[in-house]
């Protein structure tokens, strides 16, 4: 699954990127190039140099150190975010899915009702209540999230229920937990893993934004919502050290978005088999009508005996073995 | 009424009726399908031939209100708990579908498809399971079984994927099969070899078949005796030679007419 994902350009890419991001989130616990809070007074706005890559911003701090120890804050509110939507998400669908008419439909409209709500405000009555912080940020977004993943997932899976598949299963004596766990969830699973990284990839966007209106992580952490925040207000004369805070968000996000889709499509056997259909499947010759056998008339092929009669069943001349070879 | 040879009294539907919403979908449907023999409803489309299929099985859709008596082999279905209900689906009766392209689930292999009635039915652990699906997908006639059953759905073509469901349909070894237009969706060609492989399940294994279809030559071809249903009614029952040569029912010398005609148009024959 890892190999098709990287063989994807987006999925290729995304991984790097977020690879790199835990890299350098995990190495800064240890080492940035310089203390990416202290200031100093003599290299204000100084140009990018091997001492300070990126240069430094008002206060004479290295924006390359401040940068990397923010990718902390970034992953912390990226994951973070992510556990509360899945939780969120999963713990509303079930009780939208699972359980008694009535309470479907009352969590039905509960939920239309709270996707309704704004992130934002969400974040500024949390603030309100327990200052800002990237707590805020966390639980604000990752509610708003799992919210909209628990309205779209209901309507999935209300989808696959119905589906043929699903009334075939049951017809052949599967029982609700079957449907449940080998059929409703899987389908529904690509669904919620664009979701999820949706959500992820505006968590990192949030944190940025309610950084930068101060209902975000505090001035004590090193956040990219914050460095922009600090250097936007200098755009006008140093456009340049902007750019790399806005450029790192940039990435991320792109890359958190894309994960979802490439995750999904590296999953699909719709997708990912077609090449071994190729190499002789009966699909892939074109010739659908010709590939069943003309039905032989064996007496001794009850599977109850487990007597196979493949031996006598060699295919002829019309028929097209499946050359696929596991 | 039991059957001699088998000792069992078939499946017998008594004054099924089935409503939804207020409307009456099916009103008073009265047939049985004896052990071993093939039985066939038709009628045109909306007369309730696939609710008929889906009462048997006991999964008309949530709100239909269901009266009357369905008895397998004795044992009466409408009532009963759904609980109760699942465990004679598969093993009891089972269903085959219009469908084969959606009828399967399109993320798993299909091999896991046909062990997961056989593990539910015969208490197969996983390898056993495994086992048996590739000896009940060579029964019911697929080439290469064992790599046919590591492919997912959509690898293979129309007549396979409807074997499979076959397969799955007959894992349980039920007593009785409900076809629901199990050739509609095929070719010609591979509709005949599907006929084929239903005439041979149900000789050797003595499956009773309750054949849903709207096509009077599959009709002529699967079935010995046929009921026709009219808007939710069964307006007549006899055997299928005396339906074709002498339908007594307008709607069935409807049917018969329309089959006529097409026949004529094609120059196929009748």
């Amino acid at each position: 699954m890892i190999r098709r994902l990287l063989a994807r350009p987006t999925g290729c890419f995304a991984v790097v990127v977020l690879t790199l991001l835990v890299v350098l989130a995990a190495v800064s616990l240890v080492w940035t190039p310089q203390d990416p809070f202290r200031a100093d007074p003599f290299q204000q706005w100084a140009a990018p140099s091997p001492a300070h890559w990126f240069g430094t911003d008002a206060a004479g701090r290295d924006i390359a150190s401040y940068l990397l120890a923010g990718t902390r804050t970034t992953v912390l509110v990226a994951v973070g975010s992510g556990i509360v939507a899945s939780v969120v998400g999963i713990v509303l669908t079930a009780i939208g899915s699972l359980t008694t008419r009535w309470v479907r439909e009352g969590t039905a409209v509960l939920l239309d009702i709270l996707v309704a709500f704004p992130t934002l405000l969400t974040a500024m009555l949390l603030t309100a209540v327990f200052g800002g912080s990237l707590g805020v940020v966390v639980v604000s977004v990752g509610l708003s999230f799992g919210v909209t993943i628990a309205r779209v997932a209901r309507g999935e899976i209300r989808r696959i229920a119905r589906s043929d598949y699903v009334v075939a299963a049951r017809a052949s004596g599967v029982g609700p937990l079957g449907v449940l766990t080998r059929h409703l969830v899987p389908n529904a699973a690509p669904l919620f893993t664009v979701q999820l990284s949706l959500a992820m990839a505006t968590a990192v966007l949030a944190e940025a934004g309610l950084s930068y209106l101060g209902y975000g992580a505090g001035s004590d952490t090193a956040s990219w919502g914050n460095l922009l925040a600090d250097l936007q207000t200098y755009i006008g004369v140093h456009p340049w050290s902007a750019t790399w805070p806005g450029a790192a968000i940039a990435l991320v996000v792109a890359a958190l978005s894309l994960l979802g889709d490439a995750v999904r499509d590296a999953t699909d056997p719709r997708l990912t088999t077609g090449d071994r259909a190729a190499t002789g499947s009966p699909t892939a010759t074109g010739t659908p009508a010709s590939d069943d056998p003309p039905p032989g008339e064996p007496t001794d092929d009850d599977p109850a005996t487990g007597a196979p009669g493949a031996d006598r069943r060699a295919p002829d001349g019309t028929t097209t073995t499946p050359g696929v070879t596991a | 009424m039991s059957d001699h040879r088998t000792g069992r009294d078939g499946l017998e539907v008594t004054g099924l009726t089935v409503r939804i919403a207020g409307r009456t979908v099916l009103d008073d449907v009265t047939f049985t399908v004896p052990p071993g023999r093939r039985v066939g409803v038709i009628g045109a489309s909306g007369s309730g031939k696939s609710m008929t299929s889906l009462a048997l099985m006991g999964l008309e859709p949530t709100g239909a209100e269901l009266t009357g008596s369905i008895r397998l082999d004795g044992t009466e279905l409408v009532g009963m708990r759904d609980r109760d209900r699942a465990r004679h689906r598969g093993s009891g009766i089972g269903m085959v579908f219009q469908e084969p392209a959606t009828a399967l689930d399109p993320l798993r292999r299909v091999g896991a498809q046909v062990a997961e009635p056989l593990r539910l039915h015969r208490g197969l652990d996983r390898r056993a399971a495994a086992t048996a699906a590739v000896a009940l997908a060579d029964a019911v006639g697929l080439p290469d079984p064992a790599a046919l059953l590591r492919q997912y759905p959509h690898q293979l073509s129309g007549g396979q994927r409807q074997r499979i469901c076959i397969a799955m349909a007959m894992a349980g070894s039920p007593a009785y099969l409900v076809a629901d237009e199990p050739t509609t969706a095929l070719d010609v060609t591979t509709e005949a070899r599907i006929l084929e492989l239903f005439e041979r399940l149900s000789t050797e294994r003595g499956t009773g078949m309750l054949f849903v279809t709207h096509d009077l030559a599959v009709l002529a071809r699967i079935a010995d005796t046929a009921v026709v249903l009219d808007h939710g009614r069964v307006v007549e029952q006899a055997s299928v030679r005396s339906l074709l040569d002498a339908p007594q029912h307008p709607a069935t010398a409807a049917l018969v007419d329309a089959a006529r005609a097409t026949a004529r148009r094609t120059g196929g024959p009748a």
